[in-house]
């Protein structure tokens, strides 16, 4: 078996961010082709992460890797544009680097937002904005790609859809995946590994087995039991036959 | 050609327009206005001190907005209020500037110049400088147009792609030092916002993509500094806010029209 190529490699990272400490301590790393999926409550640096792994903020003591030559797409929690910013599609998918109309297309056609190219961004409904979004992270064929609460303001039909569309993206790229997100069914069906993140990584591992832990518990309680039973019953469906794997994975500590 | 001042002035006033309407852009997307007043008001601060020193007041406004642009970019996110934080050193930097203006003997400084504007007075030298400072700022905006627009939309898709949003702030920065140092002789520190602000919004309506939007703004800025000094002319009213004046008409025209016409 090849030994997986990490794409980015966290040690010991501690950020603060305004006097108060964001992250501490955490070890985190994602390899080709991996499904990663950050949970944990609001305020827990979950988005931190996200940052510190692109560079937008910057780390206060430890380090972060990338792989030589790593391209990343991003796409942010929240994207605000001013209405005082005349902007298409067209143009805005050609920031900061211009792109070939056939390679525009082509992203547009695999986030499932074809036909928007000559639209005003602003006047785009939240679905379509967000596979927009999604098409600009995945017009230079990223190896990582990273989704802040990619289906938030979303409803329930409509992040059901951008996550079948993000599974899509990343079957025909092969990109790693780093999520954030809130939606536990949906991360723990389709996630190689879940981060659960308060201020420090309090568990890791395959989905079940951070399901199972108690530090994962205290934070979720009872509220979401009736979500992960759900879950479960996917789970083992989709997955059948392959137990040993999340057990080799699976790693639970308390931080 | 040169030796009429009315083309010096016309000429002056297009140079700025020019200079201003990209930047202008910046300012109205980045919702900057305060932040060009600050910078604005505090050039008055320069001109008392390089009088005081007897330095060109070119050098003089340059450096002390920039001081003062620089001031405001470092304690922003620093726990202020940004409009706070603005609303104090802007007519701080305007009062202290009234101030120290009266500190100075023996030299008869037109304040009204400074405040207003004096385009008719533009000398050929003073030419020379709006020019040489509008294309600076010209080209600096062009040269980091894609960075700059890209950190305006959002600062993690910025850094995402490599862009440090910081940097391209700093660019920002620099170019409202320059066009504030240029305009304050065209009209006046209270007004150079205006001219930056009006063109942008009067465009607005008219574009689809950014560069459009900036493009239009020149066009209706150099309008704007044509035909205000124009209706100055034939009516005798002050030059600088003649031209704004004429600028907010076009903004209304584009504004009130662009509700009829579909789109």
């Amino acid at each position: 078996m090849q030994s997986p190529m990490r794409l980015v490699t966290l040690e010991n990272l501690t950020v603060r961010l305004g006097g108060h400490t964001a992250l501490s301590e955490v070890d985190f790393h994602i390899d080709k082709g991996e499904i990663v999926t950050v949970v944990g409550p609001n305020g827990s640096g979950k988005t931190t992460l996200l940052k510190a792994i692109i560079g937008a903020v910057k780390p206060r003591s430890g380090t972060l890797k990338h792989a030589d030559g790593l391209r990343i797409g991003y796409v942010p929690q929240r994207l605000a544009i001013d209405t005082t910013l005349p902007l298409t599609v067209r143009r805005f998918l050609c920031l900061p680097h211009r792109h070939a109309e056939p390679t525009l297309q082509e992203a547009l056609k695999n986030a499932g937002a074809d036909g928007l190219i000559e639209r005003q961004m602003t006047a785009l409904s939240g679905g379509q904005f967000q596979r927009v979004l999604l098409a600009r992270a995945i017009l230079e064929k990223p190896d990582l790609l990273i989704l802040d609460e990619p289906t938030t303001g979303l409803d329930q039909p409509g992040s059901a859809a951008l996550y079948r569309q993000i599974e899509k993206v990343r079957r025909d790229l092969g990109s790693a995946v780093l999520m954030v997100s809130h939606e536990l069914h949906v991360v723990m069906s389709a996630s190689d590994r879940v981060i659960c993140l308060n201020g420090h990584v309090c568990c890791h591992g395959a989905p079940e087995i951070v399901a199972d832990a108690p530090e994962y518990r205290a934070l979720f309680g009872s509220g979401t039991q009736g979500a992960l039973a759900l879950y479960r019953h996917d789970h083992d469906h989709h997955h059948h036959g392959h137990p040993a794997h999340s057990h080799e994975h699976g790693d639970c500590d308390h931080a | 050609m040169l030796d009429d001042f009315m083309i010096r002035a016309t000429l002056a006033g297009f140079g700025v327009a020019i200079a201003a309407a990209p930047l202008g852009c910046f300012v109205v997307w980045r919702r900057m206005a305060y932040f060009g007043d600050a910078t604005a008001h505090a050039a008055i601060l320069g001109v008392a001190l390089s009088l005081a020193l007897s330095t060109s007041v070119f050098a003089g406004a340059l450096a002390v907005a920039l001081a003062m642009a620089l001031t405001v970019s470092t304690l922003s996110g620093r726990g202020f209020a940004m409009d706070t934080l603005l609303g104090v050193l802007a007519h701080s930097a305007l009062a202290f500037g009234l101030v120290s203006v009266s500190f100075l003997q023996g030299i008869r400084l037109d304040l009204d110049a400074y405040l207003f504007g004096d385009i008719l007075a533009v000398n050929k030298s003073d030419l020379a400088v709006i020019w040489s400072g509008a294309a600076l700022v010209l080209l600096l905006t062009l040269w980091r147009w894609s960075p700059l627009l890209t950190a305006t939309l959002n600062p993690d898709l910025a850094h995402a792609s490599g862009i440090d949003p910081k940097r391209e702030q700093l660019v920002l920065t620099l170019g409202l030092a320059i066009v504030v140092a240029v305009a304050i002789k065209i009209v006046g520190a209270l007004l150079i916002v205006a001219l930056l602000i009006i063109p942008a919004a009067a465009a607005r309506p008219l574009a689809r993509t950014p560069e459009q939007m900036a493009f239009s703004a020149a066009v209706i800025g150099a309008a704007a500094a044509v035909g205000g000094l124009r209706l100055s002319f034939l009516f005798d009213t002050p030059s600088g806010p003649t031209i704004v004046c004429t600028a907010s008409v076009l903004f209304a025209i584009t504004a009130v029209s662009s509700r009829f016409i579909p789109r």
